[in-house]
């Protein structure tokens, strides 16, 4: 509706009209082809494979962290991330040796923030928030988003009438506002309600992604074969229709997941994620960001991490994206 | 051309009715009972002022029979009044209106400057170094959210330099432009940033396809100067593309707005909407989101149908 003349182009990550042909990839004939992950690293040039190596480094970290605090009771080596180490120490009976707003140094790498909590092991910690939300967003999306396109490109008339002017309506907002709208709902927000808001907004434009290539598909030979030799439609869907939808939908995860990295960041800025003393990046910055006169640095780590992050899904985005194209034209 | 004008404005209409109806569901999903919502949790219970709510609200009527009487006051500008800050929507959304209009505004004229030149070159020294480092300059600014562009250049202009206030907001009419410029200046880059990324990129590709083409190479032969050929023959088709995406990337735009008027604390409609989403003044958060997306949808419509005022193949077809 408000995206007219580009009615295949997924609004969500609005920076990818370049691209709209990559989101309606070709189809391919061949037998889903074996994918072979070392030919894919060893395809990928320098960059791609830096940005795959901070995004498995900053999903190690979070998962480490994670397992640290709910595990192994922070015994792993990683500091508490909401622990003040200037603060009153019960056992011993004195206060910890840190100082807010710290330099980088041996016991605190990226220094303290301004209550004197470490900061290294806040960014580590806030990567969960973004780690969850873009898991369940994508698995949303995926399951929910890509089944319904493809669904309504395959069996199309009134079913995909109704489907698509729901999915142009909710596109039709802004999407950050009508996320700030519905956030504004929830008295308390937590992450299972951040990652739900964000997920049922995401589901949109994998609709229109998978119908996209659902249409395409539906058109080949290998689905009029299908169906001339009488094979039921719900065979036809969940096995010619899906599989080949499916690879153009994860490539289209990576650029969605850079999206709501960005999204949860903001809302966090915001104060409207997660509720505080959690880490999340963006709600560093926003803190540390009232002290920008005394101590840029404690602006800087935070906000280094959440741009790699986004930079990195980008480049492994737009790879696996383009790759989809390439074999889409050769054949 | 007519025809085109109608089924537009027919879909215009469609998608307002969506647009407004979800926007006003917003209130039946709160739990429990409105009124308590839009009191906040501590407020006393004056039994006047819930039943005066009530009757304003039209609380006991049918939710559907409440859309339409908030529909039929939401078009003649009635959105409602704060219970907050007493209030009308409407008068708020017109003070502060053009303060986010401005920061869209330069913003989007500050993304096209930038992104004109940076598109035309990447294009005309593709696979050169230019393009390569403009390329790899634009996927660092694509991936950098607009807040923390905001926060640097805070940093670099107020703190460091102190060239300009970090925060603030001073008017054209009391201040003079001067003055009013100084405070704009930074948020509308913070918001541009994005923006020009995504229009360079756009003027790129679109004009590497565009010097393909053989008036391209007939106007080579002629002997035409490379500076005229790409600012007059080949930047011009790709002003249809732009005025596109300008369109598609307003919401977006608007969305950046909430954010960086916060930042920046400008009062502009942005910065109220995150004030009552702070107070839950569901009222205010209500027509504040119902205007922006009726604002955005409007503005789509206008791009479509200038795309087919200006393309001759679209106004017959």
């Amino acid at each position: 509706m408000a995206t007219t003349n580009s009615s295949t182009t997924p609004e969500f990550p609005r920076d990818r009209l370049s691209n709209v042909s990559s989101a309606v990839a070709g189809p391919t004939d061949v037998a889903p082809e074996t994918t072979n992950f070392l030919k894919i690293v060893r395809a990928m040039p320098l960059r791609v494979k830096m940005a795959s190596l901070w995004l498995l480094l900053v999903v190690f970290g979070a998962i480490y962290a994670k397992l640290d605090t709910s595990l192994f009771g922070g015994a792993l080596p990683l500091q508490d991330p909401n622990i003040q180490t200037n603060g009153f120490i019960r056992e011993t009976g004195e206060f910890g040796t840190g100082r807010p707003i710290e330099g980088m140094s041996g016991s605190h790498w990226l220094g303290t923030d301004a209550i004197a909590r470490d900061t290294f092991a806040r960014i580590v910690h806030g990567s969960w928030v973004s780690l969850i939300v873009v898991v369940v967003s994508a698995c949303c999306g995926i399951m929910i988003g890509g089944f319904l396109g493809s669904l309504v490109g395959f069996v199309r008339g009134r079913v995909e009438t109704i489907v698509m002017a729901t999915v142009d309506v909710i596109l039709a907002f802004p999407a950050l506002v009508l996320l700030l709208a519905l956030v504004s709902i929830f008295e308390v927000r937590n992450l299972f309600v951040i990652s739900a808001v964000i997920s049922v907004l995401s589901i949109p434009a994998y609709t229109r992604v998978a119908r996209a290539n659902s249409l395409a598909i539906s058109s080949r030979e290998f689905v009029t074969a299908a169906r001339a030799i009488g094979t039921k439609p719900s065979r036809i869907l969940f096995r010619e229709i899906i599989p080949n939808v499916l690879p153009t939908l994860l490539a289209y995860t990576m650029v969605a997941a850079a999206y709501v990295v960005v999204v949860e960041g903001s809302l966090s800025f915001l104060g409207l994620s997660v509720q505080l003393p959690t880490p999340t990046w963006g709600n560093m910055i926003n803190q540390a960001r009232r002290d920008i006169k005394i101590n840029v640095a404690q602006v800087i780590w935070p906000s280094l991490a959440l741009t790699v992050t986004v930079l990195s899904l980008n480049q492994v985005g737009d790879f696996f994206q383009q790759r989809r194209e390439v074999r889409g034209s050769n054949l | 051309m007519g025809k085109v004008i109608a089924t537009r404005l027919a879909r215009l209409v469609a998608t307002l009715l969506a647009v407004t109806f979800l926007t006003f569901s917003m209130t039946a999903l709160l739990p429990g009972d409105p009124v308590n919502a839009i009191l906040g949790v501590d407020a006393v219970r004056d039994p006047e002022v819930v039943a005066k709510i009530r009757a304003d609200l039209g609380l006991d009527d049918p939710f559907l029979v409440r859309y339409v009487n908030w529909l039929g006051n939401a078009a003649t500008g009635d959105l409602g009044q704060s219970y907050i800050t007493d209030q009308e929507v409407i008068t708020t959304i017109s003070q502060r209106l053009p303060v986010t209009a401005q920061l869209a505004f330069m913003a989007i004229i500050m993304a096209l400057i930038l992104a004109i030149p940076i598109g035309v070159l990447g294009a005309y020294k593709q696979g050169k170094w230019q393009d390569s480092t403009t390329s790899a300059g634009v996927q660092v600014a694509l991936s950098i959210p607009n807040f923390i562009v905001g926060i640097f250049l805070i940093w670099l202009f107020s703190v460091r330099l102190g060239w300009l206030p970090a925060s603030n907001w001073n008017r054209i009419s009391s201040d003079g432009l001067v003055e009013n410029l100084k405070t704009a200046i930074l948020p509308a880059s913070a918001l541009a940033m994005t923006q020009m990324a995504i229009f360079s990129r756009l003027v790129r590709s679109d004009m590497i396809a565009t010097l393909q083409e053989n008036y391209i190479l007939a106007a080579r032969s002629k002997g035409l100067s490379d500076r005229f050929i790409l600012l007059r023959h080949a930047l011009r088709p790709s002003s249809l593309s732009l005025m596109t995406i300008i369109g598609i990337n307003f919401g977006a735009l608007l969305g950046g707005t909430v954010i960086i008027e916060t930042l920046f604390a400008i009062p502009g409609v942005g910065f109220r909407l995150i004030n009552a989403i702070n107070q839950r003044d569901i009222i205010v958060i209500q027509g504040i989101t119902v205007f922006i997306a009726t604002a955005y949808v409007v503005i789509n419509t206008i791009v479509d149908l200038l795309y087919a005022v200006v393309d001759p193949r679209i106004r017959k077809g």
